[in-house]
């Protein structure tokens, strides 16, 4: 009796240090393949974001060493005009070109979601802006389009209005000429939303059908409520961008942020200050403000998701 | 019967009205593309003119290209495109290449701490590229990588959040018993993932691969910081430079270079297009 309970246990011993090694094997396997992202996750990220928190604390011009002057840099910021200009700018193009690109994105996704000869060639041509925008050559040709004897107001013109102004060089019309091409560039959040649109089932409409539903409830009843995750996920991609818009402002303005300072993104004062001041650190502790207020979005917009995302799974629960 | 007609024909109106509206937005907004195609064949001078908006050239200019092309005379857009191929080429087959490892690790393999490092990934998502601009451009100052691709290229071989984020929900689909069928057959985890995986996962590869390549191919502020010699110029960088406000503007030999520039990633497009959408439908982002 005692032999064949030792035998066993010996057995289960063994068993469960061959399941050990297999455990140790899988964790292992799994650190090898995710190796590469760990690796450029603290070189690249975590081991950045706590030097320019340090930074953010000192006076550094990358020349000398970083010396600490504790919170001066966020008190000089209270001071600064600039700063203010440029977070200004950057919620007015924010909250402006963020609604305005998701809309315009996701009536398209609507019009094209149907099956009908040609869509994928509309699906393309409406997609060309989107993959064209992001290029330097069509922000130069953004800034040539919307100077005083540009295209616009020789199409103007050609309306029978008399329109002469520079657009790019009006501060109350700079940031516009930067709106409408953000608005411009919706193809991917229109692809976003046309996968969305593809994978709410059909028998879902065939049954309101039945119900004699008409379009505009089977909209608010089914897609909105399908295509919320979708919303979710893009409203907070397009916040993100919208915050930390650079390149199109950059271009546009010939790196200045003129006219009188309109164009001046938070992200492009935040470069000026870096590259072409040398003040490291206040421009750390910019990019830590810009932080905050993304951090703060997101969170408005995940807590708030509860109340109005509508994920499949949570059905059945 | 004569109901059905009526409707056929309501269909056929509404099919109409569909086609007009579409046709008419879509020019709308191709517009400014053809525009830019068009000055590349336009005198200066007729940019300029009452009928700046007009599509179609006075007469065909090729010389623009020519004259674009030369830029400043010492350096030519030759190298200009070569060193963003260099980049582009490197850095999308570095970020889709690892992406596709890394998502297999999150997707088929149960280590602890799997979820942690998941969320991390995630959370990477939304920083800010300007939190980590400064001190990765110190990283690499220090290091001597200013002025080399090596800034531009190694980081990617960290793989892409938002690339593994599609792969992962693309591996989930496909049936483990695909992976424990081949693990008795005596595949390792790593040919279960070369072997099996990385085959089926194409769609989402295909689609990685499209948006790096536009990513890199139109990344402005990369190259602005590391690359300052203008030998090392992408095109992105070079058309920056020459439409600098600073200095009297040949519009037309800019719009002749940023037309070519944008060859590239509309032949990619056209080739591949019908995955963007397949990818992203397949994947799901719910």
């Amino acid at each position: 009796m005692s032999l064949i309970t030792n035998g066993s246990t010996g057995i289960n011993l063994e068993k469960s240090l061959s399941e050990r090694k297999a455990i140790i094997r899988e964790n292992l396997a799994g650190y090898a393949f995710i190796a590469p992202w760990l690796i450029g996750f603290f070189a690249f990220s975590i081991i950045p974001i706590l030097t320019s928190l340090y930074f953010s604390f000192t006076s550094y011009d990358i020349l000398g060493t970083p010396v600490l002057n504790g919170v001066n840099n966020f008190k000089n910021m209270l001071q600064d005009k600039l700063f203010w200009k440029s977070l200004a700018v950057t919620f007015n193009y924010a909250f402006v070109s963020v609604p305005l690109r998701l809309l315009f994105a996701f009536f398209v996704a609507l019009l094209f979601n149907r099956n009908i000869r040609g869509i994928r060639f509309y699906q393309m041509i409406y997609y060309i802006p989107s993959i064209v925008g992001g290029s330097i050559a069509v922000a130069v040709m953004w800034r040539r389009l919307f100077m005083a004897d540009g295209a616009i107001n020789s199409v103007l013109n050609l309306l029978g209005m008399d329109v002469h102004i520079s657009w790019i060089g009006k501060p109350d019309t700079a940031l516009w000429t930067l709106i409408i091409l953000a608005t411009w560039q919706f193809g991917s959040s229109m692809l976003i939303f046309l996968a969305g649109l593809k994978q709410i089932p059909q028998f879902y409409y065939e049954a309101a059908d039945i119900d004699g539903a008409n379009s505009f409830r089977k909209f608010i009843s089914i897609t909105l409520p399908h295509l919320s995750p979708v919303i979710f996920f893009n409203l907070i991609m397009q916040i993100i961008a919208g915050f930390t818009v650079f390149t199109q402002a950059f271009v546009v303005s010939g790196g200045s942020g003129d006219p009188l300072n309109s164009t001046l993104v938070y992200a492009l004062y935040l470069y000026q200050r870096a590259f072409k001041y040398y003040e490291m650190g206040y421009s750390s502790a910019m990019a830590w403000i810009l932080v905050l207020i993304v951090g703060l979005f997101t969170a408005i917009i995940f807590k708030s998701s509860s109340a109005w995302v509508f994920y499949e799974s949570k059905e059945g629960e | 019967m004569d109901n059905k007609t009526k409707k056929l024909y309501k269909n056929r109106m509404k099919s109409l009205e569909f086609h007009l509206l579409a046709v008419i937005l879509g020019f709308i907004m191709l517009y400014p593309v053809l525009w830019m195609v068009s000055n590349s064949f336009k005198t200066t001078q007729e940019i300029f003119s009452q009928n700046s908006f007009s599509l179609i050239p006075e007469k065909l200019l090729l010389e623009n290209y020519r004259r674009g092309w030369r830029y400043n005379g010492s350096t030519t857009f030759t190298t200009f495109f070569k060193n963003s191929f260099i980049y582009t080429g490197f850095a999308t087959f570095g970020a889709v290449l690892t992406s596709s490892l890394i998502a297999f690790g999150f997707a088929r393999i149960k280590f602890i701490g799997r979820n942690f490092w998941y969320t991390c990934m995630f959370l990477t998502l939304m920083i800010p590229f300007q939190v980590v601009m400064i001190p990765q451009f110190i990283i690499f100052y220090k290091l001597g990588w200013v002025n080399t691709f090596l800034p531009l290229i190694v980081p990617m071989f960290g793989g892409v959040p938002f690339f593994i984020f599609l792969m992962v929900q693309f591996i989930r689909q496909i049936p483990v018993d695909l992976d424990n069928s081949a693990k008795i057959d005596g595949c390792s985890k790593f040919m279960i993932y070369s072997r099996i995986i990385f085959p089926l996962i194409k769609p989402a590869l295909i689609t990685a691969t499209i948006f790096s390549f536009y990513w890199r191919w139109d990344d402005f502020i990369g190259p602005l910081l590391f690359l300052n010699k203008p030998k090392l110029f992408t095109v992105s960088l070079a058309l920056r430079m020459f439409a600098d406000p600073q200095t009297s503007t040949d519009w037309s030999a800019i719009f002749a270079m940023g037309t070519l520039s944008l060859f590239p990633v509309i032949i990619i497009f056209l080739i591949f297009q019908k995955y963007i959408v397949q990818g992203l439908v397949t994947t799901g982002l719910k």
